[in-house]
């Protein structure tokens, strides 16, 4: 028997699906959210979130996990709205040199075999006083581009699913279509046949590293052109929002299993799980708690249909 | 001999020494290939073969001796300038990126694939190398790899050595590249090697099956501790002093074969006909019951069934009915991370613990009777496991299986890449063990050791189609009824 599905559609399918039934049940509990402002709305927190997600999702590619996501992203989001904002030059350099940063924290990690948790969970802590250093007190000022891009009007779609087509769609082009992508994952695969393929599975860590530095750095930017200031506390759920993104989007923690478009649908899900909640009009005292389940009955049903698909491949 | 000049060697190390620790892994290896050969390397695990391999894919570096390629000495031979001299090497292990497709692991094997359009092309190459060597393989380049089972993937890493892309492919290494295809299909790649051998290229070829070295080689190479021992032309050789020079004696087949009548008996394990297809299966006290067939008609599924048809998920039983010998080491295996006492006692954890603490000295104990009663060549238990040879590793496993007491071993192929001297070893061990009133279901792709077993049953696209009984089991035997239920 031929297969229908190929496996990576079936890993697409149950976020999607989330997707969907949440977005009914929310235009049900409130039908005024049908429309260009109200999808605008529910959706524009959601495009730093997705930015975060994919870069987070380049880090588990290669079999690693990112827990500075949220304080590196605040620290770009204090770098935006200060340097950035005020000396763009020396704000573009200060960010290269984070990427240049995270670039060498891809070829520590490989060449002293050190855990990446240990190694970024010590980040972390540096990335929040940096921030801090920069922005002792919640202030700051957006670019005026950045806020320009970020609360444009194109017509007919809003922006925020706009940017977010965008990103699914680049990201996916650059890590599942682009030979380049093909090493990424495969060190996530296999590292050792890559090696004796003749690649450098350093060069490809370190590049894997400075590109999620990258796609942090424009879930930064795009954080301020929305809130338009910062602060050192801004974005610290990202570190598990990024993860919970990630696997709600059907990628794993090893194997470099990973889906571009998932992670986008998972980033998408998980802002719109805390309106659905809001509108439910549960406490905010409960919603945390409520997400949480909403991630873990999410999670289940795609346990449930890998369980299918395997059973499946077995005669 | 000759005056006519001799043509450049496509490889050639000289004098090669590399020592892992206290273990000299090469002693002095002198190896030459020249363009329009195929060269068969044989020898006992832990003999060098491995390790050969790695030095000229350049994987290893020699600490002593010189690389030369094409007459002219590479100083600094790496990954990279083996690839660049056309070498590539077809690996024991599975080497895939279980991720990706067949057409991206095409890809990551040849780094000239890139740029618009790299897809198209990596399939074109791919499909067109799989329809030469394995015609009617089956396999679709957008395929993930996971999907696929063992014996295609091993035709996509076969077929992707093959394929030229920038650099010319002048010398290709197969190590065991037949452990995992079936009769057919490796008929089919050693067809392919010697056109390919004819065509001007080189082969390296590594197997355990003496019959495919002899029929296939030109020349052959015996290796025994680090060094070569012995080099002729295949022509020279047979079997026997094959097997004479590697240093193991091939014993004669005892084949006292139980054959006695099941009637009244008890099967200590049983599975009735699937769907109504087939015959059923059982296994009696004291015996050895091999599952034959072509490679993956369902014997594993069958025995994959039957280990978690009587075990629990839930509550470990104190007395467990079966145990399981992997055939994939790698996949189902070896704990790679833990040391050689630990992987061997990992099974009768319950039967060495009192009160939920594991008592030390039993364990070690334990593990001291089974090195010595299995050989397993360490010098101390605690090295990791990986610092054993591949076949000494499948012994741990073995002991493993048999440490546990268990009534019945299920075996899925474990022999697979194991020296000749090892399994004989193993088979002696597994006779006297079923002597005992232990049953043995064994799986192998091997017609030698189903020809050792008590009982057959050959599978065909996942039932029963034959049972074969004490002097029935012979290859002639086994092989027309491997076929039977296709016609069917």
């Amino acid at each position: 028997m031929k297969k229908i599905l190929s496996s990576d559609t079936v890993r697409l399918l149950i976020p999607a699906l989330s997707l969907t039934i949440l977005l009914i049940s929310v235009f049900y509990l409130q039908p005024r959210a049908m429309s260009y402002v109200g999808l605008n709305l529910l959706f524009n927190l959601a495009v730093p979130i997705a930015l975060a997600t994919i870069a987070q999702m380049l880090i588990m590619t290669v079999n690693d996990l990112d827990l500075s996501m949220g304080t590196f992203v605040s620290f770009v989001a204090c770098i935006t709205a200060t340097f950035l904002q005020a000396t763009p030059l020396i704000g573009v350099l200060m960010l290269a040199a984070a990427i240049a940063t995270y670039a060498v924290l891809g070829v520590l990690i490989h060449v002293r075999n050190l855990p990446s948790i240990v190694v970024t969970l010590g980040m972390s802590f540096v990335w929040g006083g940096l921030a801090v250093l920069i922005l002792p007190a919640p202030g700051g000022e957006a670019p005026g581009w950045v806020r320009a891009v970020m609360v444009s009007r194109p017509p007919f779609v809003p922006m925020a699913i706009l940017a977010c087509a965008i990103i699914a769609v680049v990201s996916h082009l650059l890590i599942m279509r682009s030979s380049f992508g093909v090493i990424l994952r495969g060190v996530g695969g296999n590292a050792r046949s890559v090696e004796r393929a003749g690649w450098s599975i350093l060069k490809a860590r370190a590049a894997t590293y400075a590109l999620a530095a990258f796609f942090a750095i424009l879930s930064g930017i795009s954080l301020v052109g929305l809130t338009t200031s910062a602060d050192a506390n801004i974005a610290l759920r990202y570190t598990l929002l990024s993860i919970a993104g990630v696997v709600l989007g059907g990628g794993e923690f090893t194997g470099g299993r990973v889906s571009p478009i998932g992670a986008v649908i998972g980033a998408l899900t998980l802002t719109l799980a805390g309106s659905f909640l809001s509108f439910l009009r549960i406490s905010p005292d409960w919603q945390i708690g409520a997400q949480g389940a909403i991630l873990i009955v999410v999670l289940a049903l795609r346990l449930l249909l890998n369980r299918l698909e395997n059973r499946g491949k077995r005669p | 001999m000759t005056t006519a000049p001799l043509p450049h060697a496509v490889i050639e190390v000289a004098d090669v020494k590399i020592s892992f620790g206290a273990v000299k892994a090469l002693d002095g290896v002198t190896l030459r290939i020249v363009p329009g050969e195929c060269v068969g390397l044989v020898g006992h695990n832990g003999a060098g073969k491995s390790t050969v391999v790695n030095i000229i894919n350049g994987a290893l570096s020699p600490q002593e001796g010189t690389i030369a390629c094409a007459g002219e000495r590479v100083p600094r031979y790496g990954i990279a300038a083996a690839r660049a001299n056309g070498v590539r090497c077809v690996f024991q292990e599975l080497s895939l990126c279980p991720n990706l497709t067949v057409i991206e692991n095409t890809r990551i094997m040849h780094g000239t694939l890139k740029g618009w359009g790299w897809r198209r092309r990596a399939a074109r190459i791919i499909g067109s190398k799989l329809d030469e060597i394995f015609p009617g393989h089956g396999i679709d380049p957008t395929d993930t790899v996971s999907d696929l089972s063992i014996a295609q993937r091993q035709m996509v890493e076969i077929a992707t050595a093959f394929s030229q892309v920038a650099q010319p492919v002048k010398l290709v290494i197969l190590d065991e590249p037949t452990s995992s295809l079936d009769a057919t299909l490796a008929t089919q790649l050693l067809g392919y090697v010697r056109s390919f051998v004819t065509a001007g290229g080189s082969v390296i070829f590594i197997s355990h099956i003496l019959s495919e070295i002899l029929s296939t080689s030109d020349r052959i190479v015996v290796m025994k501790d680090g060094k070569v021992v012995t080099e002729r032309p295949a022509v020279e050789f047979d079997e026997h002093s094959l097997v004479a020079a590697m240093g193991s004696v091939v014993k004669g087949h005892d084949r006292e074969k139980r054959a006695e009548g099941a009637a009244g008996r008890t099967p200590l394990l049983s599975r009735p006909s699937l769907h109504g297809k087939g015959l059923p299966f059982e296994v009696f006290p004291g015996e050895i019951v091999g599952l034959a067939g072509l490679g993956g008609h369902g014997q594993t599924d069958m025995l994959i069934d039957l280990y978690l048809g009587h075990t629990s998920n839930w509550l470990r039983r104190r007395e467990a009915e079966v145990a399981f010998v992997a055939g994939d080491r790698t996949l189902n295996g070896v704990f790679p991370l833990w040391n050689i006492l630990k992987n061997l006692t990992i099974a009768d954890l319950a039967g060495l613990s009192r009160k939920g603490i594991v008592n030390e000295t039993a364990e070690a104990d334990l593990g001291h009777a089974w090195k010595e009663r299995i050989d397993i060549r360490t010098q101390d238990l605690d090295n990791p496991i990986l610092s054993l040879s591949g076949g000494n590793q499948q012994k741990v496993l073995f002991a493993r299986a048999l440490a546990t007491p268990a009534p019945a071993v299920l075996m899925d192929d474990p022999m697979r890449g194991v020296d000749i001297g090892t399994k004989q070893e193993v088979y002696a061990i597994l006779r006297a063990e079923a002597d005992k009133g232990r049953a043995f279901v064994w799986y192998s792709t091997e017609m030698d050791e189903v020809c050792l077993c008590d009982r057959v049953y050959v599978f065909n696209n996942g039932v029963i189609v034959a049972e074969l009984k004490g002097d029935a089991v012979t290859e002639k035997n086994v092989l027309a009824a491997s076929f039977t239920g296709i016609a069917a």
